[in-house]
């Protein structure tokens, strides 16, 4: 690299006092090139204090809008701040800080616009991960329709472990990201835009004290929106977004 | 139609006009909104006063009474007020997202330029000389 490249690291959160300031240092210790900017999705609990006593950047959303929406503010953020790429994270502690570097380096050698943290190895069908049963259904049907629509193997696309370039934050921050249940849907609708997509082996820790956002009847709306999202997706024409050749050489 | 009948659906539909027609006058509703409804009262009026074309309709769609036709045809412009109504929420559900996102984002500028400028008060006599030598520079 001849000029350093901005790198943000974008966590969206709600109510993650507890673990926040954890996730921050962490960063800090693994990626300490990163700039490191937390969205405050209107957490009633000291949050957005934690993060910024751990020296992160804090935007604050007026009330709570969901997770999508946090992280469509951060990359509008990084858009309008000239970031090169940026890594979105979970703020309680469920992605490991260590592999940051790993997702970037995939990203920044220019081998694909989407680097996805995979919990699942790519060879590894026994999906350790504990879940729910809905979930884990849902999770291994959507990985499997995707990889069928994408022509590529995808083995977790409800992750939210991402590396990815400006060019694909153009799109996360446009109107037809979909912000209520940013997941699978998103990947097909990047590689109808012309991105290039790849996965990464990653940790993932559990988190038992956080209620999931897949829990109670959610898993059934999620699998039935996804499915509409997904569907609704391919009917579409592909979306004039691959902007390809204005790739940035960092 | 029985007269009692089409009395009855007469006023009910000039009440309807008269009514939604003041709430626009007096801009409580916004006639983006009213003309949906401006048409259900109007074509209320239209087949109560027109029997000919309600006998005519209701073979049409085969209904045995004319009025189960007019419950269906309210019951298709409710369905369609309702549709309207679900596409306005959504846009603006995007318009507040969007107004949401735009808030937090000019907060935090907000934030950065007073520490922009707390930091140039405490320190008055670098700025003057930065000034300076801009000026010098030019």
């Amino acid at each position: 690299m001849i000029t350093p490249a901005k790198i943000l690291i974008i966590i969206p959160a709600f109510n993650e006092g507890k673990t926040i300031a954890q996730v921050i240092a962490g960063i800090q210790d693994n990626a300490p090139y990163c700039d490191i900017l937390v969205i405050n999705d209107g957490s009633p609990d000291a949050t957005a204090e934690r993060a910024k006593a751990a020296g992160a950047k804090v935007i604050h959303l007026p009330f709570n809008m969901g997770y999508g929406i946090a992280l469509q503010t951060g990359y509008k953020y990084a858009l309008e701040k000239g970031y090169h790429y940026m890594v979105q994270m979970d703020g309680d502690g469920q992605h490991d800080p260590h592999y940051i570097k790993e997702l970037l380096e995939a990203v920044i050698s220019g081998k694909a616009d989407v680097i996805i943290g995979s919990r699942f190895s790519k060879n590894d069908k026994s999906y350790p991960y504990r879940a729910g049963w809905i979930k884990k259904t849902g999770i291994i049907l959507f990985a499997y329709i995707t990889s069928i629509i994408i022509r590529q193997k995808i083995s977790d696309p409800t992750s939210g472990f991402q590396a990815i370039n400006r060019n694909v934050a153009k799109f996360y921050a446009s109107e037809s990201y979909p912000c209520d249940y940013p997941d699978a849907d998103v990947i097909i609708m990047l590689h109808r835009s012309g991105f290039r997509i790849k996965e990464v082996t990653v940790i993932m820790h559990h988190n038992r004290n956080k209620k999931s956002m897949h829990s109670g009847l959610k898993p059934l709306y999620y699998i039935f929106k996804m499915l509409l999202s997904i569907s609704l997706t391919l009917l579409r024409k592909r979306e004039l977004l691959n902007q390809r050749d204005q790739r940035i050489c960092p | 139609m029985p007269l009692r009948q089409k009395l009855f659906a007469i006023i009910i539909s000039l009440f309807l006009l008269v009514f939604i027609i003041e709430l626009v006058r007096r801009k409580k509703l916004r006639e983006e909104y009213s003309w949906l409804w401006l048409l259900t009262g109007t074509i209320i009026l239209i087949l109560a006063l027109w029997y000919d074309m309600l006998q005519w309709i209701t073979h049409l769609i085969g209904a045995s009474l004319p009025t189960s036709t007019l419950f269906f045809l309210g019951m298709v412009f409710l369905i369609l007020i309702a549709i309207h109504f679900s596409v306005k929420v959504s846009a603006l559900n995007t318009q507040v997202k969007n107004l949401a996102q735009e808030n937090g984002l000019l907060k935090n500028r907000i934030e950065e330029l007073e520490e922009e400028n707390s930091g140039n008060r405490n320190e008055p006599r670098r700025t003057y000389s930065g000034e300076k030598e801009e000026k010098r520079e030019a």
